[in-house]
């Protein structure tokens, strides 16, 4: 690990099948350490897996992967005392106390029975679970054992972190809590995979997010970057029906993209062709010069939403994702369409 | 860099199965510490067992050659407990499955052999306990060891060793199931297996087919063999296994830890794979 010059994660064309399913496609990554990736994807977009076949509980049918420089099939041993993992359940012992969770962990990891001991205490001080360290998990609340889960992912501290949708199903002070705890550990040098259905999620939190679908890396990139990768919503909202027509001929021409026109609302909404800004003043000139009366005129830098929806197309609206997706996100969603 | 790996130097393998053994055992004993319930369950069902089978039915059973039916009956419901052993680690393990905890255990460096054998020891250590109480109530009722104690030290050993199977057998079907609901619909199962063997009553009653699926049952080896070693009244017919009780009982038990720990360590291993 003191070789911090070689990412601490690559993987190079990795194929995984399950029966008739191709999960992984040839995923190409590289997570330099020290930094976050966000993994964003739909359902079934080969997410899970890619951290299953990092976190050497599935072998790649084809491919290499490494994880802190070791090969994960190979030299699996290497790969697992070097991670945490933590995944989409609370993978806790319900039946006994989270204090205790924590030391048979610290014990597995051979920290010896008193630095368990500690490092448990440490651990349940430091996040705030101190107060419940000696009731059963099961009587935790869902985001108390999702925290629990996620600390006992780093009983030892480990250089690299997979966190495998650490968020779903969370109720937001939960997960702003799950965001906390996960920036601090990157800021402490932790290098961070994290798996996510919600693109506010990989924005807060990720330096890097590499777009997965169907079982390949469809976009990769910082989140600014792949925002400014396509256009910016311009929408146009009018006191008169009759001038809807006018609006669209001037929106197109400004932008370059389809305009698309709701009749029911009065709005013209059109998206950017990428490179193309449109600035709120000339757009204003513009519609004064064809006569148009509006009574709203926004124009929106495009959100996760917009290069999540324009990437996955249909994929990402047809497996029901879609739902927890918006939710997460808040903000429109039927703007990819249109591109 | 601010991380530092605080897990030791990678220690022999003797060494790790050993402590990954006793702390996977730590884990299920917490557990019953925690959940008295479960362990009045696992005591309570012997005593209701002997009330029911040595009272109610045995009130009209008559064993062939003679002998008292709840003489006849105890080696049966001892055999009864071992069996049992199949469904708390098979639950346990598919519990552990569904809820990710086997996930995050593997992605620890940690013996998976350590890891199941814990589960199981624990069990046995649960079981002496059950078997002890059992073996009380027996007493009560009338039940008696009668040839010494070395055949009754052998026959409690041979109890312990089918239970011990059977918690391997359940650790296997538990990870192969994966989900807690489903092993529990599993584990009714185990019932008919458990009835039709000798431990209820002889098999010379039975018809000739479910007779012979009575006297090959591994369960029926284990209740004559203990019938024999504690010198309670039997009526083992002519087959093989039940000529030969105990050796049997050994060669199932053998036969099947062979078949199971390596097929349970290695589902363990390679799950999802």
């Amino acid at each position: 690990m003191s070789d911090t010059t070689r990412p601490a994660i690559e993987m190079a064309g990795v194929r995984k099948r399950f029966g008739a399913t191709e999960a992984l496609r040839g995923l190409d990554l590289t997570v330099p350490a020290g930094t976050v990736c966000g993994l964003l994807g739909p359902n079934g977009a080969g997410k899970t897996t890619a951290v299953r076949v990092l976190a050497t509980l599935v072998a790649p049918d084809s491919g290499t992967a490494r994880v802190a420089g070791h090969d994960v099939v190979r030299a699996a041993e290497d790969v697992r005392r070097a991670i945490g993992l933590a995944g989409q359940h609370a993978a806790v012992d319900e039946g006994i106390t989270g204090r205790d969770n924590l030391r048979l962990l610290g014990r597995l990891h051979r920290l010896g029975t008193r630095r368990a001991r500690e490092r448990a205490d440490e651990l349940l001080a430091r996040f705030g679970l101190a107060e419940a360290a000696d009731r059963l998990v099961r009587t935790y609340s869902g985001g108390m054992r999702r925290r629990l889960d996620l600390i006992a992912s780093l009983v030892t501290s480990p250089p690299v972190l997979f966190l495998d949708e650490p968020t779903t199903g969370l109720d937001p002070r939960s997960r702003q809590e799950i965001w906390d705890t996960v920036k601090e550990l990157a800021d402490g040098g932790t290098t961070v995979l994290l798996t996510t259905q919600y693109l506010e999620e990989a924005d807060r939190l990720a330096d890097d997010i590499v777009v997965v679908d169907h079982g390949a890396a469809i976009a990769t990139g910082p989140p600014d970057r792949l925002k400014a990768a396509i256009g910016s919503q311009v929408s146009v909202t009018l006191a008169d029906a009759g001038q809807l027509a006018a609006t669209a001929v001037v929106l197109s021409a400004m932008t370059g993209g389809d305009a698309q026109v709701d009749i029911a609302e009065r709005t013209v909404t059109v998206l950017t062709v990428p490179g193309v800004s449109v600035l709120l003043p000339a757009l204003v000139r513009e519609l004064d010069g064809a006569g148009v009366v509006a009574r709203d005129v926004a124009v929106r830098a495009p959100s996760l939403d917009d290069v999540f929806l324009s990437l996955t197309g249909g994929s990402a609206r047809g497996d029901g994702g879609d739902s927890e997706q918006g939710d997460a996100a808040g903000s429109a969603g039927a703007v990819g369409r249109a591109a | 860099m601010a991380t530092v790996v605080l897990a030791a130097p990678r220690p022999s393998t003797v060494g790790r199965l050993v402590a990954d053994t006793w702390t996977s055992m730590l884990r299920v004993l917490l557990n019953y510490r925690h959940s008295p319930g479960l362990l009045a369950a696992s005591l309570g069902v012997p005593v209701v067992m002997v009330v029911v089978f040595g009272y109610v039915f045995g009130s009209a059973m008559r064993v062939p050659g003679g002998g008292d039916y709840r003489e006849f009956l105890m080696p049966g419901l001892f055999a009864m407990v071992a069996t049992n052993g199949v469904m708390p680690t098979m639950v346990g393990a598919a519990r552990d499955v569904g809820r990710g905890v086997t996930d995050r255990l593997r992605s620890m460096p940690v013996s998976r052999t350590g890891l199941l054998l814990g589960q199981t020891l624990a069990d046995l250590l649960v079981s002496v306990v059950v078997l002890a109480l059992l073996a009380l109530v027996g007493l009560a009722a009338g039940w008696r060891a009668r040839h010494g104690l070395a055949d009754t030290a052998g026959a409690f050993a041979l109890l312990l060793l089918f239970r011990f199977v059977m918690t391997w057998a359940g650790t296997l079907l538990g990870l192969a199931v994966g989900k807690e609901e489903a092993a529990g619909q599993l584990s009714v199962a185990v019932f008919p297996l458990a009835m039709i063997t000798n431990a209820y009553v002889p098999t010379g009653g039975m018809p000739g087919w479910l007779r012979l699926v009575a006297d090959w049952n591994p369960i029926s080896s284990v209740v004559q063999a203990c019938r024999e070693l504690f010198g309670n009244p039997s009526a083992p017919g002519s087959a093989w296994p039940m000529q030969h009780a105990t050796l049997a009982a050994l060669l199932w038990s053998a036969a099947l830890l062979a078949l199971c720990v390596p097929l349970a360590v290695r589902k363990f291993a390679t799950h999802g794979r």
